[in-house]
């Protein structure tokens, strides 16, 4: 290990360069929505531009020593990302009148940021490889199940918008489903992995499709009803939708067969179909989201007065947008968290939600490229599910906003105000980058 | 599992092409449609935030945008009431009407003309400034217009006829816009209402067809126009010429305008017939031609089609589907044949050109808020509407009908005066509509104008197109031909 860190400390000094870029822009951002929203520059932009680039340096140099090999475009990337949020979620703060509840909201998404990048450091620092994760495949399972459920307790359950996501722990709350999302795909990536062969089987043929024999469809049915049951009981369907559809990814991988997708994707479609012919709510959300400019479904209590005055935001920023702190996203309900893709695109324009976008694609991309690049199914699972699971949020999440899907009750991820979704996927940096790391060639996933 | 993932690297692909295609969709390709909607307010905060461009005449602004110390930074200040047909108002929550409305892309600094402008202001911060409009409007024809009209309810339309640049439009009653534009909310609600049920209707710009009015004589010219593209007639064509006339078909007795004998002979030419505004000749010469051949003149005219001026006009009418009865009506401009101010002007203006039709305009440029030209006005030709020898023959004919038949007010001392006079019915008992257009001076023409007064003037039934629209006409050209 020792020899590599000297042999290749090439792509450290590439990440810190790129860093080193984001810092700066970083600080251009934080000037310029205090310029365009108070006039002045004040000098808690010091607290909001130092704490994270702390943190972001102190993260690299834990790299340098832990994880030399990494590869190095995702912390830049996920710092880019991670900052806009935090400059966007400040700047609607700014802007919020003196009687306003909650004007602090960019202050807490700093602290948990460091609190965030702290517990990634510790998982590149407990977890020297990702294969021991192996041995704790059913406690995985266990503990994603339980991280599902706490929303549903008595007592410390809480109800946001009609969806049950949320934890309350004294003055914190918290969305464990993020979290799960860690715990159910590791515990997906290594249950395929021993599982693979006696579900990749060829069966019987019927009507042209090779049918795998009845008992291996069991852990699907499972996942499914697991699925509908988040659906029903949290009243959410993208937290429901993004277990499911990583589930069956991750089967398609391990398995090549197209069928589990075809027969999964039925499954969800009709499950969720009946489930929201029985829930009253989830009419009203599909009218606003099929025709959210009709009046009578943006004036309804629950319709799409939200989605409506996003879709002006969005409107009205245009190709190029209103500069930061030059637009109104404040208009639209939540512009700080569900909506947050909204103020990008109000104020940055098309062509900065583009650039967002590409962020995530060449996220995504790095993982699957880890994944290619790893010998064993294990690995190649995990980094696939991985980098599935934040196309699939992002997908989910912003399809939302732009109207490709329904609304839900997820995050975006890095940008989205919230703790539990920070913490998680800094937690989901740290495993791209530990996998990266123990490529079994060096070299392999290159700059 | 390596064509797996890539498969799966296929899918995501695709998921964020769907994403890229909505953003797209929805910040650009939509995007004008959800910024003019009416819930959405970040319009109206935004047409504050900058400050709007004038609407100058002369380089004198008639609609301004005044700094202010309230939370919207400008208030739109107007000059008084006689162009409020022009500038219709800007108001906060009444929304915007006339070039306020039409003019807005502009006004507001968001033309694409200003793209750098923008660009700058995008990266330096400083907003844009609107762009300022220059009017064709010349000050003195549109006072002379206001006045004339006095206190009687109708228009008034002038225009040059080689151009059609308009010179001047006035539409009474008017308003004060400044009622409207004030910042303060329940005063201008209350005085939005007072407007909307006032009896004269001031919010409706009658000049260029708020609503329509029947034409009554002035429509002979579009029935003169047609007979003489039909190469069938010339202005000595003689028409039948009894006294009384029933129309085909019914027992209608229709007659000359008092009942007068047209002359006194057994015929009686389309030019003395046109001279002296005689019906029953007119309506015979109608349903010879026919209904289609009279409707093509008209739509070589411009009936049936809406302009932007950029005031968008209302479409002037000939009816469909007639009768041989309604025909003959509709020959000497009653049954449902309704026209604008607008389409009259630019009727008589055609003729004056030698037979083609301008585009009336009213801006003559745009320009930014350091004097960059955005756009200059060029004067377009709409189409040829009748041939320089008809064009040539009714102009004639309306010269003999100011010189020495019933247009006679409009007469100018020492300058041939073209015109037609119009008293149009609109029902039993009810007061005339009444019309003058025409064009001076006939053999060089600088201006054409048509006057419409409705309710009879305030003379009921007994108001004549000749003595109360004529002399408003002529004081407008006279106001044009002596600068």
């Amino acid at each position: 290990m020792a020899s590599r860190v000297r042999v290749m400390p090439k792509k450290r000094n590439l990440e810190l360069i790129m860093l080193l870029f984001g810092f700066g822009l970083y600080a251009f951002e934080l000037a310029q929505v205090q310029l365009a929203t108070i006039f002045i520059l004040r000098p808690d932009a010091w607290f909001f531009w130092s704490l994270p680039v702390v943190a972001a340096l102190a993260f690299h140099f834990v790299l340098r020593f832990r994880a030399s090999d990494a590869d190095p475009l995702i912390l830049p990337i996920t710092f880019l990302l991670n900052s806009l949020g935090i400059v966007i979620i400040y700047r609607l703060d700014l802007v919020k009148s003196l009687s306003a509840l909650d004007r602090n909201v960019g202050e807490r998404q700093v602290i948990w940021t460091v609190v965030a990048i702290v517990l990634a450091a510790l998982v590149l620092f407990l977890v020297k490889s990702h294969l021991s994760f192996r041995r704790y495949i059913y406690i995985s399972m266990a503990l994603g199940v339980v991280l599902l459920i706490l929303p549903l307790l008595p007592v410390i359950g809480k109800t946001v918008s009609g969806a049950h996501l949320w934890v309350n722990l004294g003055p914190l709350s918290f969305q464990p489903g993020e979290l799960a999302k860690i715990a159910l795909t590791i515990f997906f990536a290594g249950y395929l992995t021993s599982r693979r062969e006696a579900l990749a089987v060829v069966g019987r043929k019927t009507l042209g499709l090779r049918i795998p024999p009845a008992r291996e469809l069991g852990p699907i049915v499972f996942i499914w009803l697991a699925s509908l049951a988040v659906l029903v009981l949290q009243r959410d369907l993208g937290t429901s939708l993004l277990y499911f559809g990583l589930f069956l990814v991750l089967i398609y991988v391990a398995t090549g067969r197209v069928f589990y997708v075809l027969v999964g994707l039925v499954m969800f479609i009709a499950g969720a179909l009946v489930a929201s012919r029985l829930m009253s709510y989830v009419g009203g959300r599909l009218d606003g989201w099929l025709d959210p400019l009709n009046e009578a479904n943006y004036s309804a209590v629950g319709g799409s007065y939200q989605i409506v005055q996003s879709m002006f935001g969005l409107a009205h920023g245009g190709l190029f947008g209103t500069g930061l702190g030059g637009g109104l996203p404040s208009i639209v309900p939540l512009a700080q968290s569900d909506f947050i893709i909204s103020a990008i695109g109000e104020e940055l324009g098309l062509v900065g939600l583009f650039a967002v976008l590409a962020m995530y694609m060449v996220l995504v991309s790095r993982a699957l490229r880890i994944a290619n690049a790893h010998a064993d199914d294990f690995s190649k699972l995990l980094a696939v599910g991985l980098g599935f699971v934040i196309a699939l949020q992002c997908f989910i999440v912003i399809g939302g906003v732009l109207r490709v899907v329904p609304l839900t009750g997820l995050t975006t991820p890095w940008l989205a105000a919230g703790g539990s979704s920070l913490v998680a996927n800094w937690i989901i940096v740290a495993l791209l980058l530990r996998l990266s790391d123990t490529l079994p060639k060096a070299g392999t996933v290159s700059a | 599992m390596t064509p797996e993932i890539k498969r799966v690297a296929n899918v995501i692909l695709l998921m964020f092409l769907a994403l890229f295609l909505a953003a797209s969709t929805m910040q650009v390709l939509n995007a004008d449609s959800l910024n003019n909607d009416s819930r959405n307010q970040r319009a109206v905060y935004d047409g504050y935030k900058t400050q709007r461009g004038s609407i100058l005449i002369n380089n004198k602004p008639i609609a301004e945008s005044i700094k202010t110390s309230d939370a919207y930074q400008y208030l739109r200040k107007y000059t008084g009431e006689q162009y409020s047909a022009l500038t219709g108002f800007y108001s906060l929550y009444q929304g915007r009407t006339g070039l306020e409305n039409f003019l807005d892309s502009s006004l507001r600094g968001d033309n694409s003309a200003q793209f750098f402008e923008q660009l700058n202001a995008l990266f330096s911060g400083n907003p844009v400034t609107g762009a300022s409009v220059e009017l064709s409007i010349d000050e003195k024809v549109q006072q002379v217009a206001w006045d004339a009209l006095g206190n009687k309810k109708g228009a008034v339309i002038a225009i040059e006829p080689s151009t059609g640049r308009i010179l001047a439009l006035v539409s009474k009653p008017g308003f004060d816009p400044n009622l409207l534009s004030t910042h303060n909310t329940a005063d201008a609600s209350a005085n939005y209402k007072k407007l909307l049920t006032d009896k004269g209707a001031p919010l409706i710009n009658r000049a260029i067809g708020g609503g329509l009015y029947a034409p009554g004589s002035v429509f002979k010219l579009v029935v003169a126009s047609a007979a003489f593209e039909s190469g069938n007639y010339t202005p000595q064509s003689l028409l039948p010429n009894p006294r009384t006339y029933t129309l085909p078909g019914t027992t209608t007795k229709i007659t000359n305008s008092g009942e007068s004998s047209c002359g006194g002979a057994k015929t009686v030419s389309i030019a003395t017939a046109l001279k002296l505004s005689c019906n029953i000749p007119f309506a015979q010469l109608g349903i010879a031609l026919g209904q289609e051949a009279i409707a093509k003149q008209a739509r070589a005219f411009g009936f049936g089609e809406s302009i932007n001026i950029p005031l968008k006009s209302t479409a002037s009418v000939y009816p469909e589907n007639m009768d041989a009865a309604q025909t003959g009506l509709s020959s000497f401009g009653q049954f449902d044949v309704r026209v604008s101010p607008l389409q009259m002007v630019m009727i008589s203006a055609a003729i004056a050109n030698a037979g083609v039709e301008m585009k009336p305009y009213l801006v003559d440029q745009i320009f930014t808020s350091n004097l960059t030209l955005l756009e200059e006005a060029k004067p377009t030709e709409l189409r040829r509407s009748i041939t320089t020898s008809t064009a040539e023959r009714i102009k004639q004919m309306m010269v003999a009908a100011v010189s020495s038949g019933v247009s006679s007010n409009a007469q100018i001392p020492g300058i041939k005066v073209a015109g037609k006079t119009g008293t149009a019915e609109n029902g039993v008992g009810q007061p005339y509509t009444l019309w003058f257009t025409g064009f001076a001076p006939a053999d060089n023409p600088q201006v054409a104008v048509a006057v419409v007064i409705e309710d009879g003037g305030g003379q009921g039934q007994s108001g004549r197109g000749n003595t109360l629209a004529a002399p408003i006409a002529k004081k407008v050209m006279q106001a044009v031909l002596q600068k």
